[in-house]
């Protein structure tokens, strides 16, 4: 068929499709990162913190932007990946890449373990299916039976991570710690936009759109949903393991529902399904808990709150659907 | 030579409610049948029993010959079955060719391609591009669905189903909601389906179903009132009785 289709409409139907590839722009954040690396040496633990998010909230873009599935215990991947990490290093390897791969692993895992379980259902049920989940993990890292292996309350605590390709030590200072984390924030978004631009990308779109649709089509809904939760899963894992490894630090709040609901509040503030909304909105959610703690370590939730109002009554789509919406109308001002 | 569908006494009740009454019909390669019926009659039950949305509490389906009465809809579509909806069942957020695109990528199994560049495989943007231009939906190619009117809607669903090649096509209400110039466009396109395809379709307008179908069902109350040609079905009283509403049925 393709042999007889004339070349202009194959043009035409190709320019249908949307962007999601790499473009210039994607350099944008990396070159803010050396900024801040080059001129706020003071700001480089601050900055790795940053970065652990936008792992955290891409994982989340992904499945709740991409696939629709809408979660509340997305912190059960971040928390099995940091115990991953923390128990790696404590007992099998403490070289840094090798941890996190193994913390992908296991949050991949977790997620083929409980995504045929939860992904059948949708809306309110699956919300709170998600968060069972992660509840339920906690309370396990907090048993009593579990705590010659998670550590319980007190957690995993004492572990070395070697240096980074047998050269870079963990410095005092976050140097080596901000290098790694920006390494690994550029890997996860590649992975992410690898995703996202891939036939199976624009399948997991049409599952978030219309999933009954997607099954008279002749897809298994559930088996592309679990896919993407392992997917996502693993790449939350590595943002847990990632600051199980800077930190030298694993806790129970490593899987309280908490980070979730930042998670999500970093994607409102930022936007949904762009990629780029999870990377602002993670940017500007932990920027602002910092200097808000700073100001009032009491009332600095205040601040995160008064700006979520804000965003969801001026900017529904976040920052980064406003300024697109802007871009779109100057450019359609400018062909008037 | 074997029936394209075969509906064996297909019953379905939602508890103590018969929504459908040992249902029996079958639809040779090619058949052009329709099945009317006033609203309520049990059509639209029928076809969601048909694609798997639904499962009957009684009776039989078979697709080519294979009974597919438990099995999953997508199973059901990769035996050849395809069908519309009566409210357009699309993606909304994703433009045109997309919406056509992911019915390629399923036909073709690249659903669970993790890798590559969707816009460079020739499966899916070829396809497209020939189907679209043949519905001369082309220059709609780049429109997000949910910005398209409701009958252009209704032609990129049709898009959607032809992409996949079907056998047997299940039509409910495709003129539901149209002008009558694009009825006129929709009928042209469905007299210009593939001959080897069979077609089952609900439809309200009657022009439209004379000048389609072959043959014709007529369900009342879940249960089939009198099947024939379209000649036959003109010219029965108690159809034209329902159709005219000196009886009364709800």
């Amino acid at each position: 068929m393709s042999a007889r289709v004339d070349q202009q409409a194959i043009a035409t139907a190709r320019a249908g499709f949307a962007r999601h590839g790499l473009s210039w722009l994607d350099l944008l954040p990396f070159l803010c990162a050396l900024l801040v690396y080059l001129f706020g040496g003071r700001y480089l633990a601050l900055g790795t913190q940053v970065m652990i998010q936008i792992i955290f909230a891409l994982s989340l873009d992904l499945a709740l932007g991409y696939g629709g599935i809408d979660s509340l215990g997305h912190v059960a991947f971040f928390g099995m990946g940091a115990y991953a990490a923390g128990l790696f290093a404590m007992h099998v390897s403490s070289e840094p890449i090798t941890g996190l791969l193994a913390a992908a692993c296991i949050g991949a895992i977790t997620g083929l373990v409980t995504g045929p379980l939860v992904l059948r259902t949708r809306g309110l049920t699956l919300v709170m299916l998600t968060l069972a989940v992660a509840t339920m993990l906690q309370e396990l890292a907090n048993a009593s039976a579990m705590k010659p292996i998670t550590g319980g309350a007190d957690g995993l605590f004492g572990f070395e991570i070697a240096p980074l390709f047998g050269v870079f030590q963990f410095d005092l200072y976050g140097h080596t710690a901000y290098w790694y984390a920006l390494g690994v924030v550029a890997v996860v978004f590649f992975i992410c936009k690898a995703v996202v631009n891939s036939p199976f990308g624009l399948a997991i779109r049409g599952i978030r759109d219309n999933p009954v649709r997607m099954r008279m089509l002749g897809v298994n809904v559930t088996a592309r949903l679990v896919t993407l939760y392992c997917i996502s899963g693993a790449l939350a894992a590595i943002a847990g393991g990632l600051s199980a490894q800077i930190t030298k630090l694993v806790g129970l709040d490593s899987l309280a529902f908490l980070l979730s609901g930042n998670a999500l509040v970093m994607l409102i503030l930022g936007g949904t399904g762009s990629l780029y909304g999870a990377i602002v909105g993670a940017t500007i959610f932990v920027v602002l808990s910092d200097r808000a703690a700073a100001i009032d370590p009491f009332n600095w939730l205040f601040a995160i709150g008064a700006v979520l109002i804000l965003a969801v009554r001026f900017a529904p789509q976040g920052v980064v659907g406003l300024i697109a919406d802007a871009w779109r109308r100057q450019r359609a001002r400018r062909k008037a | 030579m074997t029936d394209a569908l075969a509906i064996d006494n297909v019953s379905k009740s939602f508890g103590g409610l018969r929504v459908s009454r040992d249902v029996t019909l079958s639809l040779p390669v090619g058949a052009r049948h329709a099945l009317i019926g006033p609203n309520g009659a049990g059509k639209t039950t029928l076809v969601h029993m048909v694609s798997g949305l639904l499962r009957p509490s009684a009776g039989t389906i078979r697709l080519a010959g294979v009974d597919i009465t438990q099995m999953a809809p997508e199973r059901r579509v990769g035996l050849g079955l395809a069908r519309t909806f009566q409210i357009s069942s699309l993606f909304p957020s994703l433009t045109v060719v997309e919406n056509v695109g992911l019915a390629f990528e399923a036909r073709y199994g690249l659903d669970r391609q993790i890798w590559g560049n969707t816009r460079n495989r020739a499966e899916i943007v070829d396809g497209a591009a020939a189907l679209l231009q043949k519905l001369a939906l082309l220059p709609l190619a780049g429109r997000r669905v949910a910005d398209l009117p409701y009958g252009q809607r209704r032609l990129v669903e049709i898009a959607l189903v032809l992409a996949l090649e079907p056998n047997t096509l299940l039509l409910d209400e495709p003129a539901a909601g149209l002008a009558a110039t694009e009825r006129g466009a929709l009928l042209d396109l469905l007299l210009r389906m593939p001959e080897a395809l069979s077609i089952l379709v609900i439809e309200h307008d009657m022009s439209l179903v004379f000048r389609l179908a072959q043959r014709i069902t007529v369900l009342v109350e879940g249960q089939i009132l009198t099947e024939g040609t379209v000649a036959e079905i003109r010219a029965d009283p108690r159809v034209r009785d329902i159709y005219l509403g000196t009886r009364n049925h709800g």
